[in-house]
């Protein structure tokens, strides 16, 4: 139960003075810019983005700034806003195959057509500490090297279709509508658009933890990385009254195809099954994340038991947002006083109860 | 490649242009309108608008549809004096921006602008994304690994 | 070919949507347009300021086969399309000086979200100088007067039909050229004093 509590205007308004002071730290040490953090913490941006469901990098840098670093709520700031503004529509489904390639790997196949580039990758370093950013100072410019411009890059998973030894994709329904969380309410069984939708701006600890847990046991499916890809997508809208469709720039996206564990019946012949992870800029641990729960999650339409947390939609679903989940923990911290005070007179009759049974049938007591 | 034209190869003229305008840099607009095209008339149908527009992936990449997260965007439409329509829309928040894309979309419709929007405004801008793509793809090639198989220990 | 938008979009929304609120709060009084839009619109100007305030592109409309050409000039502005079905549509607009008019075939909503019922947006020519009808309902102290020239002969009964559906039932907002005048589904029509 939840009571109107009055009073502490004064206290909230200094409480808020301070944190803006606090924000900023010591006034000798030069403020941070939003075009900083956009620069130099682009993967925190990144995160922002995704997890608040809404491209735009400027936003995430300054809801990072303003929540003084502390990405989930920078998040609350990024849901928050994106509700003032109205939608215009949606896009044509981004194409990431005709993606401009900045990352490619695959850990199935070592030689395929466009080769493996590693681009901008935290892979393959030691993991040791740089005392030299602790200075000033610019780093080496990148290598280059010469460009084949004829030079493709397809899907590892489509050229493992070619042999029909991997399950195609659901296709279109064109009188299917999309599911969209963001304006019905999540009801299950879920469709796998709207788990999707769910797990793509879903928290990526909650995601590594779930995708991780597959991964020992709780809802094994024998994962191997068909292929992760990042780099800039275009985006298209249409405009109905030119009968066009308008580009509007590009996104960076980050997609992981994982191909599982073959599965067969006496009349269909084995093949590999696919779990899909997509996400804004480059988040390729939330990407592969994703790709293993939703494979985890596609449990009762590949007919597999469902054993683990990771393949229970209702579990994985309602608990992913950490908007939803801070809001509800953190709500913990306003006033209950009336609801304790209940609970307080409950305990205590109940002590008097047992108190006045005791003295008054000692022999009940013992 | 989804560097505007490179992605599409014979796009609608006035898509190839919208495209780019996309692209431009607010200089990019505003300094070859009020060097060449100063005191234009022009009227606003829709004022410029800051919006969302929600961005669709497909699983597995090409199957069904389903709603990924939104953007932010911005777009306006104005109308010059003598009839033309222009369309600015774009990714991102700048009101003003797309009014001048808007403007120059139009411009570009009208006969006797045609060229000069060209040599001004959309030679400049793609020169500029052929350059950037160039780079970040030669930066991207130095990358490249071949891994190569080790024989493996057996028994 | 569409229109001009708002000069100023949101101020003028703001000042349309304040007179339907108005309006609705305060049912059978005379509520001057905060703002206009749209010389040439079959809708006329303050229906059009209406449509382009309220809807947007997650609702659908329907238009009275009189204002059928208003179609695209608010699908441009608003993003809004056109509701295959009159029950599909959130907004309803219908000219009264030339289409007929029936309460029922709109969406009435449903009992778990009576608010997804039609709002209705009545184009006539004046909100004054007709037969009068006393109202009564929450917003009206007492009873208020209802003067609107060209109303259905049966409106009356349609909108005891429309009483009897409560919660459900539809909301209607007469327009002129320049005022808007409220008459939400609690307001009920007296019987005439013999």
């Amino acid at each position: 139960m939840y009571v109107a509590v009055k009073g502490g205007e004064r206290a909230i308004a200094n409480a808020h003075r301070l944190v803006e002071h606090e924000r900023r730290g010591d006034r000798n040490v030069p403020e941070l810019g939003t075009e900083q953090i956009e620069q130099q913490l682009s993967l925190a941006v990144d995160r922002v983005m995704s997890e608040g469901s809404l491209y735009d990098r400027g936003l995430a840098a300054l809801a990072i700034k303003q929540a003084r670093g502390d990405l989930i709520e920078a998040i609350f700031l990024i849901r928050a806003y994106r509700t003032t503004l109205p939608r215009f529509g949606f896009s044509v489904p981004l194409d990431t195959a005709d993606m401009a390639i900045r990352r490619r790997i695959s850990s199935t196949y070592k030689d395929l057509p466009g080769g493996q580039v590693l681009g901008p990758t935290f892979d393959y370093t030691h993991r040791l500490l740089d005392f030299a950013l602790a200075a000033e100072g610019n780093p080496a410019p990148p290598v280059t090297a010469p460009v084949d411009t004829a030079e493709r890059f397809p899907r590892v998973t489509d050229l493992i279709a070619q042999d029909d030894l991997i399950e195609r994709n659901p296709p279109e329904n064109p009188g299917q509508p999309v599911g969209d969380l963001t304006r019905e309410p999540l009801a299950f069984p879920a469709e796998r658009d709207l788990r999707l939708q769910n797990l793509a701006r879903g928290d990526e600890g909650f995601l590594l933890a779930l995708g991780y847990s597959t991964q020992r046991g709780y809802g094994r499916n024998h994962p191997f990385v068909g292929e992760i890809r990042m780099g800039e997508v275009e985006v298209e809208f249409d405009i109905p009254e030119l009968g066009l469709m308008a580009s509007l720039g590009e996104v960076t996206l980050t997609e992981c195809q994982m191909v599982n564990q073959f599965k067969g019946s006496l009349t269909e012949p084995a093949k590999f099954t696919r779990g899909y992870g997509l996400s804004f800029g480059h988040c390729e641990r939330r990407a592969m994340s994703m790709s293993l729960v939703d494979r985890a999650l596609r449990a009762d339409e590949l007919g597999e038991e469902r054993t683990s947390p990771a393949q229970d939609e209702e579990f994985v679903l309602s608990h992913s947002d950490n908007i939803q989940a801070t809001g509800f923990v953190e709500h913990l911290k306003l006033p209950h006083y009336v609801d304790f005070q209940a609970e307080l007179a409950l305990l205590r009759q109940m002590r008097r109860e047992l108190e006045t049974r005791a003295s008054t049938h000692p022999e009940a007591a013992e | 490649m989804p560097n505007a034209e490179a992605a599409r190869p014979n796009p609608d003229p006035r898509a190839a242009t919208m495209a780019l305008l996309a692209r431009a840099t607010r200089d990019e607009l505003s300094t070859p309108l009020r060097d060449h095209w100063p005191n234009l008339a022009y009227a606003t149908i829709r004022a410029a608008e800051i919006g969302l527009v929600m961005l669709r992936g497909r699983m597995g990449g090409d199957g069904a549809p389903f709603n990924l997260g939104e953007a932010t965007m911005t777009r306006a439409v104005v109308e010059l004096a003598t009839g033309e329509r222009g369309y600015g829309q774009f990714l991102g928040r700048d009101p003003a921006r797309a009014e001048q894309a808007a403007i120059l979309e139009a411009l570009a419709q009208r006969e006797a602008d045609r060229e000069a929007v060209e040599a001004f405004v959309l030679a400049p801008i793609r020169q500029r994304l052929a350059e950037d793509a160039q780079r970040k793809r030669a930066e991207t090639a130095a990358t490249r690994v071949d891994f190569f198989t080790l024989v493996r220990a057996e028994g | 070919m569409s229109l001009a938008g708002f000069p100023n979009p949101v101020l003028d929304q703001q000042a349309a949507f304040r007179a339907v609120m108005q309006a609705l709060s305060e049912p059978g009084c005379i509520v001057q347009a905060g703002a206009l839009a749209g010389e040439g619109s079959p809708l006329g100007p303050v229906a059009r300021a209406i449509a382009l305030s309220l809807l947007d592109f997650e609702v659908r409309f329907s238009l009275s086969s009189s204002l059928a050409d208003a179609e695209g000039d608010i699908t441009f502005h608003t993003g809004s399309r056109l509701a295959s079905r009159l029950d599909e549509a959130e907004f309803a607009f219908v000219d009264l000086r030339q289409d007929v008019l029936d309460l029922g075939s709109f969406a009435q909503g449903t009992p778990e979200y009576p608010d997804r019922s039609t709002t209705v947006i009545l184009r006539v020519e004046s909100l004054t100088g007709g037969p009068s009808l006393k109202i009564r309902g929450p917003g009206i102290r007492g009873t208020r007067e209802l003067n609107i020239p060209g109303l259905p002969t049966d409106f009356a009964l349609q909108w005891a039909a429309n009483a009897a559906r409560s919660p459900l039932g539809v909301d209607l907002i007469f327009v002129t050229n320049e005022a808007v005048l409220g008459l939400p589904r609690s307001t009920r029509i007296l019987p005439e004093a013999r």
